[in-house]
């Protein structure tokens, strides 16, 4: 499927170079909608492979990237659900979260993250996936969820891990502060850095280079230069369901989802 | 070595400029929330301005519940 336009995402091929534009007000949370386009995006992969080059995820909203999941969804979705069935709902949205991440992280063609805004939780999760990671100058970093009690469920440790020193990594995790773009190019999250609003264009520049190589080539020195911890991912899934089925999560995510604050309740 | 009124005044024209207001409407001690009409990405969007502008990293949790611009200013001349 060359073209696709669904609630949260479209994506359009031109010249061997995927366009995948996330497109949600007001951030592109990741929630029911938004993971279903993905999954159209992930079933779509082996057959776009044949003539793909390169694939770009970009916004087009103008607060940013993602701010990662739907916590709002999340919780109000938790809550309609009776106590023993609330884990094996989590559970089914976190694995087929992992599937989508897994199947982008696996295509053969390379994948370019072209952030700016928040690039927050679940939408890190995401630019985490792609190969390279090019981010305006004002764009921002961050996994929050410890603080409200659980960790990254769509594969992020794992992957943050792969990519970069662990000092960096506990300091982003356990602190949940954000990082400026500068920051997170200086630790190797961020591959190139783009002045403001020019994000996407450096994006199809990197791609314009990338479709100049051996297409076999490519695909083999991918899968070479970043292997995916598949048995790290299924424990994060674990990790993830076992602490979000503690009381003390869904009382951090009642007070955050309910703040009526400029700045939502964090600790 | 900027005084911290020096600072403030920075941090107060940035924000100006960032959400195209006049400068002379804001005040050291409005609240930028209220006075600028902003929410909590908007905020982080002018946290990301101000550590490009002054050069340093200021841990979100460090302004967490400030709202005015004289005391971003004082967490801002901690960095410095």
């Amino acid at each position: 499927m060359k073209r696709f336009s669904g609630k949260a995402l479209r994506w359009e091929w031109r010249d061997g170079v995927v366009e995948l534009t996330l497109d949600r007000a007001p951030a592109n949370e990741i929630g029911t909608a938004m993971l279903a386009d993905l999954e159209q995006f992930a079933a779509a992969i082996k057959s776009l492979e044949a003539d793909t080059s390169t694939c770009i995820i970009s916004s087009a909203q103008k607060r940013g990237f993602s701010a990662g999941a739907d916590l709002r969804e999340l919780y109000h979705g938790a809550i309609a659900l009776p106590e023993k069935e609330r884990n094996a709902g989590v559970r089914d949205f976190v694995e087929r979260s992992h599937a989508v991440a897994n199947a982008i992280d696996a295509a053969h063609f390379v994948t370019i993250a072209a952030v700016h805004g928040v690039c927050f939780g679940g939408g890190l999760e995401l630019a985490l996936t792609c190969d390279v990671i090019v981010a305006d100058k004002m764009a921002r970093f961050a996994f929050p969820e410890l603080r409200l009690g659980l960790i990254p469920g769509f594969g992020g440790i794992p992957r943050l891990k792969r990519d970069l020193g662990n000092a960096f990594v506990r300091d982003l995790l356990l602190t949940g502060r954000s990082v400026n773009a500068t920051r997170a190019q200086a630790v190797g999250l961020v591959a190139q850095l783009a002045g403001e609003g020019e994000a996407l264009k450096v994006a199809r520049a990197t791609a314009a280079q990338i479709t100049k190589f051996d297409a076999t080539t490519r695909a083999i020195a991918k899968k070479f230069l970043k292997p995916i911890p598949y048995a790290e991912l299924k424990q994060e899934i674990e990790i993830f369901c076992e602490l979000f089925a503690r009381p003390a999560v869904l009382a951090a995510l009642k007070k955050f989802v309910e703040s009526t604050d400029a700045m939502p309740y964090l600790p | 070595m900027r005084t911290l009124d020096q600072t403030t005044q920075e941090v107060v024209d940035l924000a100006a400029r960032h959400f195209n207001v006049a400068v002379g409407t804001l005040a050291p001690s409005d609240d930028f929330f209220k006075k600028l009409g902003i929410d909590s990405l908007q905020a982080l969007e002018l946290l990301s301005r101000l550590e490009n502008h002054f050069g340093i990293e200021l841990p979100d949790y460090e302004v967490q519940g400030v709202s005015d611009f004289r005391t971003l200013a004082e967490r801002i001349q901690s960095r410095l």
